[in-house]
C-alpha cells in the first residue's frame, strides 16, 4: 500500500467519459507506489496553475550520450525542497521497437515487469518519433532498467542532435500496397548509424522514415529529413474478378464520382470493352460485360487514390522501389518544409538495392554533419545553400522530377549553360 | 553492485521484427492481394495464396499503466493469438486467423473499455505529445486534452461515417510535435517571454539563444549588473523558440497562452499533393481539465465537414472545392487579419487571380 493520494479535483474529471483514462491508470499504479502518488500531485499542480514544472538535466546510460530524457521537478517549497519528493526525478527511457511496432504478449509482459520494478509503471506506446517511452524512473534506476530491457534485445532510441529513432509502416507484413520491404530498409539504414544515434554529435536531429507507398502512413514527407516512400515504375496491375465484384456492389455513379473524376491527372477513362486501347502503357480491366476501366500509366502520378478505393481490383505495379525526399520539418526557423524529391526512383528489390540506399543515407548524413550550421535541419541547410549545391555534395545528378516547374526568375548567372548542355548530350549519347 | 553498473550496452539497434510477427503475417510477408473492412474497427486482408487474416483495432490512452497493458495482453492471449501491433496513432491491433474469432475479440475489448474503431473514414485516435505530464516546455497538457476530446468524439471513432479519414493532432507548443493533421490543436502564445534576469547568465548559452530567434528580437544585455538577454517586444512573435535553450525566458502564461485550431494538413499523396495545415482560429482559452471551448470548435468543424463534403474528400479536398470563404461562412469562424500570412513565402498564399466565388 502506498501513501495517501493528494487531492486531484482536476484530474478526477478526466476519469469519467467513455475513452480509456490515463488518470485511472495512474491511480491504479498509485495504489502501490508513492512515486505515482506524487506524480499525480505534480500533474494536478500543473492543471491548477496551467504551467509545466519539469526541467531537463543530464542523465544517461553507460556508453551512450543520449536516449534518456531527464526530468527534475521545479515545484519546490521556500527551502528548496521538492513538494512532491517521491516524483522529484521523472526520467524517460526511449527504446526502439521492431519496425511496424509488432509484439508478442510475452515481450510486452516483460516490459511491464521491468518497469513495475524500476520505474513508475507508466509506458507510452509510442512517442511521436516511434519509441516505446518508459516514463518515469529515478536517476539511480535508469541504468538497471535499461540493462534489463537491453538484455531482452532492445536498444536505446535517439535524442538530441543525433540520428533519431525511425518508423516504418506495417507494410509488407500486412498491406497489399507495400512497394518494398520497409522493415528491412529501416533496419539496414538506422542500424548503419547507431554511433550517430547513440552519441549525439550532428548539427541537429536527423530523422529517417519509411512508408511503403505514397499514402505515406508514416507522415514521412513532413516529419523526416529523409523520407523513403514506396512507388513503382511499371503499369498498374488489375484483377478482373475483384473489379467486377466492386462494380456490382458500387455501380457507375460511384465509379465516376469517387474514382475516375478524383484521378488528379485524368489518367482514367471508362470505355466500352471493345474500345479499350491496347498498348504498352495501358492497364485495363473489365467491370462487367460491356464496360471497362482504362488507365494510361504514362499520365498516372502514383497518387494511390483509385487503388485505395478499389483495393485489389487495381494494384501497384511490380517494378517496385522508392522515391526519396529530403528536408521535411515543422516551422522553426524558416517555416514549414515538405521533403522534396532527390531520387525519383530507386529500385528496392535485391540486397544490393538496399545497400545503395544505405550508401546514399551515408552521403547525406556526412554532408549534413560537415555543412549544416548548429541547430539547422537538413531542409534549412538546403534552403540556405540551394538544392543544386546539395546534389553536387551528395553526388546525385539533377532530374526534372525534383521540381514542380522550371525557374520563373531570370536573376541567375548562366555562363555555364553551354557546358551543361554538352554534358547532358554526352550522357544521352553514352546511354 | 559496482560491477553491474559497469555493464556496457549491447548496441543491437532496431530489432528484427520477424520474431514478433503474427504467423500469418510472416507466412504472407510481401504477398498480400487486397483488403476490405467488414465493419468499423476490423480489417480483412487476403493474400495471393488465399490466406486470410482479420485485424481488430482498438483505441488506447497511449500513456498506459502496466495493468492496462497486461489486460490487453490477457485479451490477446485469450481471444486473439498472442500477437499485437500498435499504429502510429497509438491504436492497438490484434490479428486473428479466422472470422469466427472477430466478434468475441471485439466484445472482450469493448467490455474492458477499449473502443473498437479508428479504421477507414472514422475519426481516429488523436496523435499527441507529452504535455504537463513530462515535457520541459509545455504550454498545456497532452493526454488530458486528448482524453477530453476523444470522450466527445467516441462515436466518430467507432463509426465510419465521415467523408474520408480524419486525423487530429494536438501540440503543447508551436514546435508542433503532434504534426500536420486534418485538424490540429496547437498552443499559440500571445505575450513575449517573461525573463528572470537572475538566472539567465547561469542557465543559458546566450549566443545560442540569440541565434535561435526567428525574427532577431533577442540581444545580449546587462540587467541589474548581470549579463542577461533582452527582447525587443515590438519584434517578438511570441513563438517560444527561445524558451527551450533558455528556461528563464518563460513563455508559458496561464492566461495569455491560447489555443489555435488548424485545418487541412494531409501527408498522403492521394488525389492532390500533400498539404500543410492552415490556421483558422485562435484565442481559445487553455481551459483544463476538459478544454470545452476547443472541443466545441473541433466538433463544429467536423459536423460541417461531415454534412457538406463528398465521399473521399479529406478536409483539405473539401475546402479546395468549396473555397475558404465558404469554409469560414459555414463554420461561423471569424476570418481576422491575423490569418493573412506575412511569413516568408506569404505571397504564395495571396489570391493572385480573379477566381472568387460569389
Amino acid at each position: 500500500m502506498a501513501k495517501k493520494l493528494h487531492p486531484t479535483p482536476n484530474l478526477d474529471q478526466l476519469e469519467s467519459g467513455p475513452w480509456p483514462s490515463f488518470v485511472t491508470g495512474l491511480k491504479r499504479l498509485a495504489a502501490d507506489k508513492d512515486y505515482v502518488v506524487d506524480l499525480l500531485g505534480h500533474l494536478e499542480h500543473s492543471y491548477q496553475t496551467r504551467k509545466g514544472y519539469w526541467k531537463g538535466g543530464t542523465v544517461g546510460v553507460i556508453g551512450y550520450g543520449g536516449g534518456v530524457i531527464p526530468r527534475f521537478t521545479e515545484i519546490k517549497d521556500e527551502t528548496g525542497k521538492p513538494v512532491f519528493p517521491d516524483a522529484a526525478e521523472f526520467h524517460t527511457i526511449r527504446i526502439m521497437p521492431a519496425p511496424g511496432m509488432h509484439y508478442d504478449t510475452g515481450t510486452l509482459r516483460k516490459f511491464c515487469d521491468i518497469w513495475e520494478k524500476y520505474g513508475t509503471g507508466l509506458i507510452a506506446m509510442h512517442g511521436q518519433s516511434g519509441d516505446v517511452m518508459f516514463q518515469g524512473a529515478t536517476t539511480e534506476n535508469v541504468q538497471p532498467a535499461f540493462d534489463a530491457i537491453n538484455e531482452m534485445g532492445f536498444d536505446l532510441g535517439g535524442a538530441g542532435p543525433s540520428v533519431r529513432t525511425s518508423m516504418s509502416c506495417v507494410g509488407a507484413a500486412r498491406c497489399e500496397q507495400s512497394c518494398y520491404d520497409e522493415a528491412k530498409a529501416m533496419r539496414q539504414v538506422v542500424n548503419a548509424f547507431l554511433d550517430d544515434l547513440h552519441r549525439p554529435a550532428l548539427p541537429y536531429k536527423f530523422k529517417f522514415k519509411f512508408s511503403g507507398c505514397p499514402n505515406d502512413c508514416m507522415n514521412s514527407i513532413q516529419r523526416s529529413d529523409m523520407a523513403v516512400i514506396g512507388t513503382w515504375r511499371d503499369n498498374m496491375r488489375t484483377d478482373e474478378a475483384l473489379a467486377k465484384k466492386w462494380f456490382a456492389k458500387h455501380g457507375m455513379n460511384e465509379l465516376v464520382n469517387d474514382v475516375v473524376s478524383r484521378c488528379p491527372t485524368k489518367a482514367m477513362q471508362i470505355k466500352e470493352t471493345g474500345k479499350v486501347r491496347h498498348d504498352a502503357n495501358i492497364s485495363s480491366v473489365m467491370l462487367d460485360a460491356n464496360q471497362a476501366l482504362e488507365i494510361d500509366n504514362k499520365d498516372c502520378v502514383r497518387c494511390m487514390h483509385c487503388i485505395n478505393v478499389m483495393t485489389g481490383a487495381l494494384a501497384t505495379g511490380t517494378d517496385k522501389g522508392c522515391t526519396i525526399l529530403i528536408g521535411g520539418k515543422r516551422t522553426l526557423k524558416i517555416g514549414d518544409l515538405m521533403g522534396t524529391v532527390v531520387v525519383p526512383f530507386m529500385p528496392l528489390q535485391k540486397d544490393e538495392d538496399y545497400r545503395n540506399l544505405v550508401d546514399l543515407a551515408q552521403k547525406i548524413i556526412d554532408f549534413f554533419a560537415e555543412n549544416a550550421l548548429e541547430h539547422e535541419r537538413t531542409g534549412e541547410m538546403i534552403e540556405r545553400i540551394g538544392l543544386v549545391n546539395f546534389l553536387e555534395g551528395i553526388e546525385l545528378d539533377i532530374d526534372i522530377n525534383m521540381v514542380s516547374q522550371p525557374r520563373t526568375n531570370p536573376y541567375v548567372r548562366m555562363d555555364g549553360w553551354d557546358d551543361e548542355v554538352a554534358k547532358i548530350n554526352a550522357r544521352k549519347a553514352a546511354a | 553492485m559496482a560491477q553491474a553498473h559497469m555493464r556496457r550496452a549491447i548496441e543491437s539497434g532496431v530489432p528484427d521484427h520477424k520474431p514478433y510477427l503474427h504467423p500469418k503475417l510472416l507466412k504472407n510477408y510481401g504477398n498480400w492481394k487486397y483488403h476490405d473492412r467488414p465493419r468499423p474497427g476490423v480489417l480483412h486482408h487476403v493474400s495471393h495464396s488465399s490466406d486470410e487474416v482479420w485485424t481488430v483495432r482498438a483505441g488506447t490512452q497511449r500513456q498506459m499503466d502496466v495493468h492496462t497493458i497486461r489486460k490487453l495482453c490477457d485479451i490477446a492471449d485469450q481471444f486473439a493469438e498472442g500477437h499485437v501491433r500498435f499504429t502510429i496513432r497509438s491504436n492497438i491491433e490484434f490479428m486473428v486467423s479466422t472470422e469466427a474469432q472477430v466478434a468475441p475479440l471485439v466484445a472482450a475489448l469493448e467490455k474492458n473499455g477499449f473502443p473498437v474503431g479508428g479504421t477507414g473514414n472514422s475519426v481516429s485516435m488523436i496523435s499527441h505529445t507529452q504535455g504537463w505530464l513530462h515535457c520541459d516546455i509545455p504550454g498545456t497538457d497532452a493526454s488530458g486534452v486528448v482524453k477530453a476530446l476523444m470522450d466527445e468524439l467516441y462515436d466518430e471513432f467507432r463509426r465510419e461515417e465521415m467523408p474520408n479519414r480524419v486525423h487530429i493532432s494536438t501540440s503543447c507548443c508551436e514546435i508542433n510535435c503532434g504534426g500536420q493533421a486534418d485538424i490540429a490543436i496547437i498552443m499559440q502564445h500571445t505575450k513575449p517571454p517573461v525573463i528572470n534576469h537572475d538566472l539567465v547568465a547561469n542557465a543559458c548559452e546566450r549566443p545560442t539563444v540569440v541565434a535561435r530567434c526567428p525574427v532577431a528580437a533577442i540581444r545580449p544585455a546587462l540587467v541589474n549588473g548581470k549579463p542577461s538577454l533582452e527582447v525587443d517586444e515590438k519584434k517578438c512573435i511570441c513563438c517560444g523558440a527561445c524558451y527551450p535553450p533558455c528556461p528563464p525566458m518563460q513563455i508559458n502564461d496561464p492566461e495569455h497562452s491560447k489555443l489555435a485550431i488548424w485545418v487541412g494538413g494531409k501527408n498522403a499523396n492521394a488525389r492532390g499533393k500533400p498539404t500543410f495545415m492552415k490556421m483558422v482560429t485562435s484565442g481559445l482559452p487553455n481551459n483544463a481539465p476538459r478544454w470545452p471551448e476547443v472541443a466545441a470548435v473541433v466538433k463544429n468543424i467536423l459536423h460541417v465537414y461531415k454534412g457538406d463534403a463528398r465521399p473521399w474528400e479529406r478536409l483539405s479536398d473539401w475546402i479546395e472545392r468549396i473555397g475558404w470563404p465558404r469554409f469560414f461562412e459555414k463554420t461561423g469562424l471569424p476570418f481576422t487579419k491575423y490569418l493573412i500570412d506575412d511569413w516568408r513565402g506569404a505571397r504564395a498564399n495571396l489570391n493572385a487571380s480573379t477566381h472568387i466565388r460569389f
